[in-house]
């Protein structure tokens, strides 16, 4: 086991576990304002899932999209003047925590429509193909996505296309606040995907090994055969739908059993069953997240907010 | 200069699409039915054997996921013309042409260009009912970030076309089924119409009317019949609702002082009543009467030929608003049905 990288994994998590407890406290003293979607719970679909693609491979996201941003550019500092609405955001405070954009680093947002990004990612994984180039999409949604026109439409496209397209779906068991199955007629997401027709993949989505695994086998596969790759990832998430949400819907019980499988604590476990560190490194790469955070937040406090005469730019190119 | 010929407004169109996809690569038309059926109306008839099929494709019925691709494939520099058989169908794609290609640029700071275009018919045709026959240029020139242009004649679509093509944002561009047959001169070659400018169709003194797509033939009819009286009205075809040459509109109007807006659609919320604010705000002191409209009567498009022709504008509705505005005894009273929003 590549100790590296291992180590590498865990950091990553930790920094999206730390912002997400940030952003959370500075949503409480008001200097983060709108909704805040926390991805805590979740940490290891988006960083096993990103660590298994290339640099060239595009990321389209929802409006959970913070641990999605982190694993792929690293920059804590230009998420969180985001969520802090500054000019410094990674979208210049016109996005917002649920629009985050860097077409630097092919993270093509942040959207904020249930479903609606579904056939952007097929035209991007489309534009691939088009160009005759090795790209493949990764396309993040939640499990509410499911029952969208919007996503059986990206997916009947990416089907019959044969596009390039891995689809990850983050069964966090509700939409909003509702649980799956009362309003989804078939136990896994994935039983949909197999219809039109495409490969998927259930995964232990708390995993980040896992989680890697599958994502390089099925971007390896879209790669090479230029065909769309469903995962379903089964996850949770320990927070409610958005920081105003109590989650009053689920039972204490139902929750501490899931974050006794803390996908964090699971990793770290790990990492010291094969002797790779001990509890005191682990707590050390942790510190240091926690620190990267603090920056983020500091940066994020003394950066300007966006000048108010360049309210009307961009809306036109 | 090149030289002029007579082809059709369908015809104009294709040779815009041809000639842009010959010049460059990354632009790809697709739609139901372009390819193999040669386009619903025809209008990409052709096409398929001359780039084939990656890059006149036919798409599934699912507007949303056809609209989301070309949005996909434009946000990493591809340049998309996405077809809508009609524009009534673009309405179950609504979301993705306002929450996605209206908001890309302006969320991401700029970082991403959007250079695609939304095109196909709009508007009553003969009996296609209500769901088949709406004119929704208002609902997208509702929406900042979405340029919306609705040409008249073949030459402009041309141009226009064109333009639109090379413009690096989501642009809306509203034909109709009615006029792909009509025949007009149409620059061979490099034809190029800037967006947002107005054109004027015909010069005259007494009022304008302002008036865009199709209806710009009915304003003509009317003003044809009006110089019979000895009323000489000034057709502006503004060609782009969005961005709106206001300078023209206003030019004129100081010119004639009487500003009458003739559009397809309905009244209420609808481009008119942008147009009359403008009017109103701008040039109230040129006024020699109360701006005013003619639009589509209130209510949904009904089937029987007879109560069709009731609701769509007509020459003989425009001749009468005219000469109400003009003061004139023998104008007739407005149509029965109100054509004031409700």
């Amino acid at each position: 086991m590549d100790a590296a990288l291992l180590l590498g994994l865990y950091r990553q998590m930790c920094l999206c576990r730390r912002f997400e407890e940030a952003a959370a406290k500075a949503y409480s003293q008001g200097k983060v304002q709108g909704f805040l979607h926390l991805y805590i719970g979740q940490e290891a679909v988006a960083v096993g899932a990103i660590s298994a693609i290339e640099e060239t491979d595009y990321i389209v996201s929802t409006y959970r999209e913070h641990a999605h941003y982190l694993a792929r550019t690293g920059d804590a500092r230009g998420a969180m003047a985001e969520l802090f609405g500054k000019a410094t955001g990674c979208s210049g405070g016109r996005g917002g925590s649920m629009h985050l954009f860097d077409a630097r680093h092919r993270f093509l947002g942040g959207w904020a429509i249930v479903g609606g990004h579904v056939p952007i990612a097929a035209g991007v994984a489309f534009a691939s193909k088009y160009r005759e180039e090795p790209d493949v999409t990764l396309c993040f949604f939640g499990d509410g996505t499911a029952n969208q026109g919007a996503f059986h439409e990206g997916l009947a496209i990416a089907a019959v296309w044969k596009l390039p397209l891995v689809l990850i779906c983050e069964n966090n068991q509700y939409a909003m606040g509702t649980p799956l199955y009362r309003t989804l007629s078939v136990e896994d997401v994935s039983v949909r995907a197999r219809g039109y027709p495409m490969e998927a993949e259930i995964v232990n989505g708390d995993d980040v090994l896992e989680m890697r695994e599958a994502v390089r086998h099925a971007v390896d596969r879209a790669r090479k055969e230029k065909l769309p790759f469903f995962l379903e990832a089964k996850t949770y998430r320990f927070r409610g739908h958005s920081v105003a949400d109590p989650a009053k819907y689920r039972t204490k019980e139902e929750v501490q059993k899931w974050m006794e499988r803390d996908p964090i604590g699971l990793l770290a476990q790990r990492i010291q069953h094969l002797g790779i560190a001990n509890e005191g490194q682990l707590q050390a790469l942790d510190e240091e997240a926690k620190a990267q955070v603090q920056d983020a937040v500091e940066f994020a406090e003394e950066s300007p907010a966006p000048a108010p005469e360049t309210v009307a730019e961009y809306v036109y190119a | 200069m090149p030289e002029p010929r007579v082809i059709t407004f369908r015809e104009a169109l294709r040779e815009a699409m041809v000639e842009e996809m010959e010049r460059d690569p990354s632009i790809f038309l697709m739609g139901e039915e372009v390819g193999h059926y040669n386009g619903a109306y025809k209008v990409s008839e052709g096409m398929l054997d001359r780039f084939g099929e990656r890059r006149v494709i036919d798409t599934p019925i699912a507007e949303t996921g056809f609209a989301g691709v070309g949005i996909g494939a434009a946000m990493v520099g591809l340049r998309p013309i996405i077809e809508f058989m009609t524009w009534n169908f673009s309405l179950v794609a609504y979301d993705q042409l306002v929450n996605n290609a209206a908001k890309l640029r302006y969320m991401s700071n700029g970082q991403f260009t959007l250079p695609i275009v939304f095109r196909g018919p709009e508007g009553a045709a003969h009996a296609l009912g209500a769901q088949h026959s709406q004119a929704l240029e208002s609902i997208y020139a509702h929406i900042p970030g979405l340029k919306v242009v609705v040409p008249s004649i073949p030459a402009d679509a041309k141009g226009l076309l064109k333009a639109a093509i090379r413009d690096n944002n989501p642009v809306i561009f509203m034909e109709s089924e009615t006029m792909y047959s009509l025949k007009g001169e149409v620059p061979a070659g490099e034809h190029l119409i800037p967006l947002g400018v107005a054109d004027l169709k015909r010069p005259g003194r007494d009022v304008t009317l302002v008036t865009w797509g199709k209806i710009t033939h009915t304003a003509l009819k009317a003003a044809e019949a009006l110089a019979a009286d000895g009323i000489e009205a000034e057709v502006l075809d503004l060609r782009t609702i969005r961005p709106l040459d206001e300078a023209a509109i206003l030019e004129s109007i100081r010119r004639t002082h009487r500003c009458l807006v003739v559009q397809e659609g309905w009244p209420f919320a609808g481009i008119a009543a942008e147009i009359i604010t403008l009017v109103a705000h701008q040039a109230f002191d040129s006024l020699d009467a109360p701006p005013d409209r003619v639009t589509c009567l209130d209510v949904p498009m009904p089937y029987a030929r007879n109560l069709e022709s009731l609701v769509v504008p007509t020459p003989e509705r425009v001749v009468g608003a005219v000469r109400r505005l003009l003061g004139r005894d023998d104008a007739p009273p407005q149509p029965v049905i109100a054509v004031r929003g409700r």
